[in-house]
Parts: C-alpha cells; sequence; structure tokens
C-alpha cells in the first residue's frame, strides 16, 4: 500500500503539468482559429492541437502510458484501425460519381438536382 | 455485492493482465470511439456535400450564433472536472475517502455546470432563433453530436453520484474494489472530456 501510495504521488506532478498543457491547448485553439491562415492550414492545426490534447487526456489521465495489458492495447488497435476507416469514408465518397457525372455545388437544394450527366462530345 | 460472484475485480485477471471491469470499460469506449465517429465521419460527409448557396448551405461561422468564449469556458469547465476526477483516484489510492468525496462532488458540480450553461446560454436561445434541428444538416448534425455528449455527461453525472451517495458502502466493504471502480468511471469520464476536445474546435472555430 506505502509503495502504491509513492507511485500515484509521482503521478501528481504529471496530472498538474498536463493541467496546465490542456489550458495552453485551449487557448492556442482560440488563438490560431482567430488568425486568417487560410482554410486548409486553420483546419490542420486545429485537429493537430485537438490530437494532441486527447493524446494528452488518453495517456496520462487515462493511464495509458502506464498500461501493459496486451487485451487493452489489441482492443483500441483495432478501434484506431476502424475509426480511421471510418474518417477516410466520407473523402473516399465525396467525388464518388459514375463517370461522365459531374457534382455541382454551386445551386441550392431548391434546384436539385445537383449532378448533371455531361454530354459526350460526337455522341450516338 | 461479493467478489465471489463477480472474480478479479481487484487483482488482475492471468489471461488478460487487467481486473475485469477495466477491461470491460476499455471495450465500451472502443465502442463509444465508433459511436461519436460515425458522427463525426457524418459531419465531414455533410459538410463537403452541402450545396454552396441557398438554405441548406454550410453555415459560416459568423451565420451560426456560436460564441467560443461559451464553449471555450466549457471546455475549461470540462478539463477541471477530469482533473478533480482524477485526483478523487489519487485520494483513495493514498486511503483519504473524505477528500475522494468532496472531489467527486465536485466533479458532478462541473458537470451540471457544463450541462447548465449548454441549455440555458446555447440550446434555448438557438431555439428560439428559430434554428432548430430542421433548419439545416449543419444544426441537424450539431444537436445530434452535443446532445449524444450532452447524454454521456448525464450518464457520468448519475453513475459519479451513485458512488458518492449509495455506492460508497463498497469503500468500507472493499476499498479496492471502490478505488477501481471510481478508475473505471474516470476512464469513462475523461473519455467524455476527449470527445468535447473534439467538437469545441469542429463546431465553434471551423468555418
Amino acid at each position: 500500500m506505502a509503495d502504491a501510495h509513492a507511485d500515484v504521488s509521482k503521478h501528481v506532478r504529471v496530472y498538474w503539468i498536463v493541467f496546465g498543457a490542456l489550458i495552453v491547448g485551449t487557448t492556442l485553439t482560440v488563438v490560431v482559429a482567430n488568425i486568417d491562415l487560410g482554410h486548409t492550414t486553420n483546419l490542420v492545426l486545429a485537429l493537430m492541437i485537438a490530437a494532441a490534447k486527447g493524446t494528452l487526456v488518453a495517456a496520462i489521465f487515462m493511464h495509458l502510458k502506464w498500461e501493459r495489458s496486451a487485451s487493452v492495447w489489441i482492443s483500441l488497435g483495432l478501434c484506431a484501425v476502424l475509426f480511421t476507416v471510418l474518417m477516410t469514408l466520407p473523402v473516399l465518397t465525396v467525388n464518388d460519381y459514375p463517370p461522365g457525372v459531374k457534382h455541382d455545388r454551386t445551386g441550392s437544394w431548391d434546384m436539385l438536382p445537383a449532378t448533371t450527366v455531361v454530354e459526350h462530345e460526337g455522341g450516338h | 455485492m461479493s467478489s465471489e460472484l463477480l472474480p478479479y475485480t481487484v487483482k488482475p485477471h492471468p489471461v488478460t493482465g487487467v481486473y475485469s471491469g477495466k477491461l470491460g470499460v476499455w471495450l465500451f469506449l472502443a465502442s463509444e470511439v465508433m459511436l461519436f465517429g460515425a458522427f463525426f465521419s457524418a459531419y465531414i460527409l455533410l459538410k463537403v456535400g452541402a450545396p454552396l448557396e441557398g438554405p441548406a448551405h454550410w453555415p459560416l461561422h459568423s451565420e451560426r450564433h456560436m460564441s467560443w468564449m461559451i464553449g471555450g469556458f466549457n471546455t475549461l469547465v470540462l478539463i477541471i472536472s477530469s482533473v478533480t476526477m482524477v485526483m478523487a483516484w489519487v485520494s483513495l489510492k493514498s486511503g483519504n475517502f473524505g477528500k475522494a468525496r468532496m472531489l467527486l462532488g465536485a466533479t458532478v458540480a462541473l458537470a451540471v455546470l457544463f450541462l447548465v450553461i449548454k441549455i440555458t446560454m446555447e440550446y434555448i436561445p438557438h431555439w428560439r432563433d428559430g434554428l432548430t434541428t430542421n433548419t439545416s444538416n449543419f444544426w441537424g448534425i450539431y444537436y445530434t453530436m452535443t446532445g449524444l455528449h450532452g447524454v454521456h455527461i448525464l450518464g457520468g453525472i448519475v453513475v459519479i453520484s451513485y458512488f458518492i451517495g449509495p455506492g460508497s458502502k463498497l469503500w468500507h466493504e472493499n476499498p479496492e474494489y471502490y478505488t477501481n471502480r471510481i478508475e473505471c468511471t474516470g476512464l469513462y469520464w475523461h473519455f467524455v472530456d476527449l470527445v468535447w476536445i473534439f467538437l469545441f474546435p469542429t463546431l465553434y472555430l471551423m468555418s
């Protein structure tokens, strides 16, 4: 019990450091979002800061840094793979139109259909 | 419930290397990642496919009537609640049940504050402005994602309150078992915080 107490006491300092880092990260997210660096740069920076904050929460507060169980890591590894697939799906489907069909996003939904068939030159 | 009925509530299971409750919570959280992941995926799909003009267009940041200060303050509230939660576990590990109970109470208070701010300063004014789930795809997915997150906050309040109240009897019967249950509750609570860390920039800051 005394050893466990000593171990936990060592963690407390790390918890406060992570708390500070999360506050700094949140402030940084807001500051970066209010500077116009271009849509893509702003998006990537915001997601990178969020990912860093999320990693800190998972590693330290959720004790993954000290987790040695293969069962937990295998479950989370499988979850990470499936999550990646889930995030990739919109990217794969957004431009997935049959040949000859072009998506037009300039119209509103009142003007549907927003997809148009492109006529082949020298058609039948 | 005695540990004879539920084996490996304190000592690690010889096969998995962790006590059974912890593995169970991690498997549950893996399913939660997929649940929220599906909504984030839907958000991206709806955003990139939305018309650029017209009533169904994706609203710009300035059109959303959402204050980053409210969202940022709520982020702070959840981060502090994560600290109080982990400190409650530390207190139990040190044998200080009174302090742990106080910290768990603070976690519940912060969770309630989060929901009160979300409902009174955002949901109600948005609804009064006519920004409902039917307004556009953005508002539909906004209410779905933040609502689902809110339900998780509510679930956390119920579970933590149980361990402050009737569930605290376990501390006097089996302190290690009680400490492990608080660790499992903490895993869930930190996950709820983690989801908000991604929801905040996605909904409040990105155009």
